[in-house]
């Protein structure tokens, strides 16, 4: 019988939660790394017992743990004694050292600061770890200030793909209130050599050469937080999801916009439609039914809250405009919490397991595609992000 | 020896307990004994200074003897009773809330 494996990343620590197939009585350990940030942790395809974890201090820095029993046991890749000629250990499973220009030795390029002037990278943390979907020793790192990394020896060592950051848009790449993230990461599994990535606040990027050149694919998104609000770079998307029969097509979670696009990003509509507010941060396609997504709609970007304390999923089943509110089970009275953009996943059991996690440390999963929910836990720390392994 | 305390986390990412002990080749200065921590520790680099620069992290402090020895010289001697693990090298982390 299947079984379903939750990682929850938190402000206090990573949570591994486990279920069998009627995802109704749950195991929870943790938490791993107590006291740490962890943004993200999320494992193998390949191999789903490998898991990367990014578990972040501003004390201490950036530290990448990887688990190869599905989370039971974690080591920093390469912590083990590797002497350099100099006499030093080679660890550098946390070192993410921007490019430079090969002809200058000078930073790539800058970005723009909160108050316009321009502002060189330093790089802060990893907020999102994708890994490949062919190789469980291959794995993208999506870091602040944003850029892409990756990974082909398990994490031990990380190089830029510095062509997202050398394009030629970065000066007008700007942080938004939490920083300038690189939060998403979306593998095409039709296509090994195309990759989407969003940055907030840049907006979504396309590479169709595995990460060689990167276009920004921002057309049909509109934006009033910028002077031009249709500029091609500049925009605030807080999350995108695809379903993977269907990779052309994506969802797109704006700060305020729930957006679709049917060409890969090439050009983008809004989907919204009947939404009580079409702020948010989440959104995730249903396992099975490419046209089905989730959204949590947010109050707005002064008040990261639901509307009327009312904790509410909508569902669309035909791909954005129409929208249903799923209330069961979910509080709907004086409830204040946050979903934050990593924060929502789906299982690929038979009936659709959804799952989001609160800044109010509640962990609600849905085991019939929306329509009821319940709490797996109620009071772990502030969550950071949800993903969902499916288990034989 | 020389003994070095680590801050609470640090030591859990180590797995180390209490005091660090520590042999220091030469002369005993921050960047030596820091040198010698990594050399044991290696999960610790990057954790205390930066990869690159090599700079002390900015929300850590480095104490020894009742004194704030942060904005010394890396290759600054570190204080007798120090080099001589009569007291401990701190690091510390900043107080912070949340």
């Amino acid at each position: 019988m299947s079984s379903v494996r939750v990682l929850v990343g938190t402000r206090k620590g990573a949570f591994v939660l486990t279920s069998d197939g009627k995802r109704k009585r749950w195991a929870v350990t943790g938490p791993h790394f107590g006291g740490w940030e962890i943004y993200h942790l999320k494992g193998s395809p390949v191999d789903p017992n490998r898991l990367y974890a990014s578990q972040t201090s501003g004390w201490f820095g950036q530290i990448i743990q990887r688990s190869n029993d599905g989370g039971k046991t974690w080591e920093a890749p390469g912590g083990g004694m590797t002497t350099a000629p100099s006499g030093m250990p080679v660890v550098e499973s946390n070192k993410f050292v921007y490019d430079t220009s090969p002809e200058t030795g000078k930073p790539l390029t800058t970005h723009q600061w909160y108050d316009g002037t321009q502002h060189p990278w330093e790089f802060k943390r990893v907020w999102h770890l994708e890994p490949s979907l062919t190789n469980p020793d291959t794995v993208y790192a999506g870091v602040e200030d944003a850029a892409l990394f990756r990974s082909t020896d398990g994490g031990q060592t990380w190089q830029e793909q510095a062509g997202l950051r050398g394009h030629g848009t970065g000066p007008k790449w700007q942080p938004g209130a939490g920083g300038m993230g690189l939060h998403t990461i979306l593998l095409d599994p039709s296509d090994p050599e195309r990759i989407y990535i969003a940055i907030s606040a840049a907006g979504a990027f396309r590479t169709n050469d595995a990460g060689k050149t990167w276009k920004p694919i921002n057309r049909g998104l509109k934006s009033q937080y910028i002077p031009d609000p249709n500029a091609e770079v500049g925009h605030c998307v807080h999350h995108i999801a695809l379903h993977r029969s269907r990779p052309s097509v994506l969802f797109m979670q704006k700060h305020w916009d729930v957006m679709r696009s049917d060409d890969a990003g090439d050009s983008w509509q809004e989907v919204s439609g009947n939404l009580p507010t079409d702020f948010g941060f989440v959104i995730d396609v249903h396992a099975h039914e490419p046209d089905t997504i989730y959204v949590v709609p947010i109050k707005s970007d002064s008040e990261h809250y639901p509307p009327k304390g009312k904790l509410r999923v909508y569902r669309s089943r035909t791909g954005g405009n129409d929208w249903e509110a799923l209330t069961k089970g979910l509080p709907q009275r004086n409830c204040y919490v946050n979903v934050l953009r990593d924060a929502m996943a789906v299982d690929s059991l038979d009936s659709c397991g959804v799952y989001f996690g609160t800044t109010g440390g509640q962990l609600l999963a849905s085991p019939d595609a929306g329509d009821t929910w319940a709490p797996i836990v109620r009071y772990l720390p502030a969550v950071l992000s949800v993903e969902v392994q499916t288990l034989p | 020896m020389i003994r070095v305390v680590l801050p609470y986390h640090l030591r859990t990412l180590a797995r180390v307990g209490g005091e660090v002990k520590l042999e220091v080749e030469g002369q005993v200065t921050q960047r030596s004994v820091l040198d010698a921590l990594e050399a044991c520790y290696p999960v610790l680099r990057g954790t205390i200074r930066d990869h690159v620069t090599q700079q002390r992290r900015p929300f850590l402090r480095f104490f020894a003897c009742e004194q704030d020895l942060s904005h010394e010289l890396p290759d600054a001697p570190l204080p007798d009773a120090v080099a001589t693990g009569a007291e401990p090298f701190l690091v510390i982390g900043a107080i912070a809330g949340g």
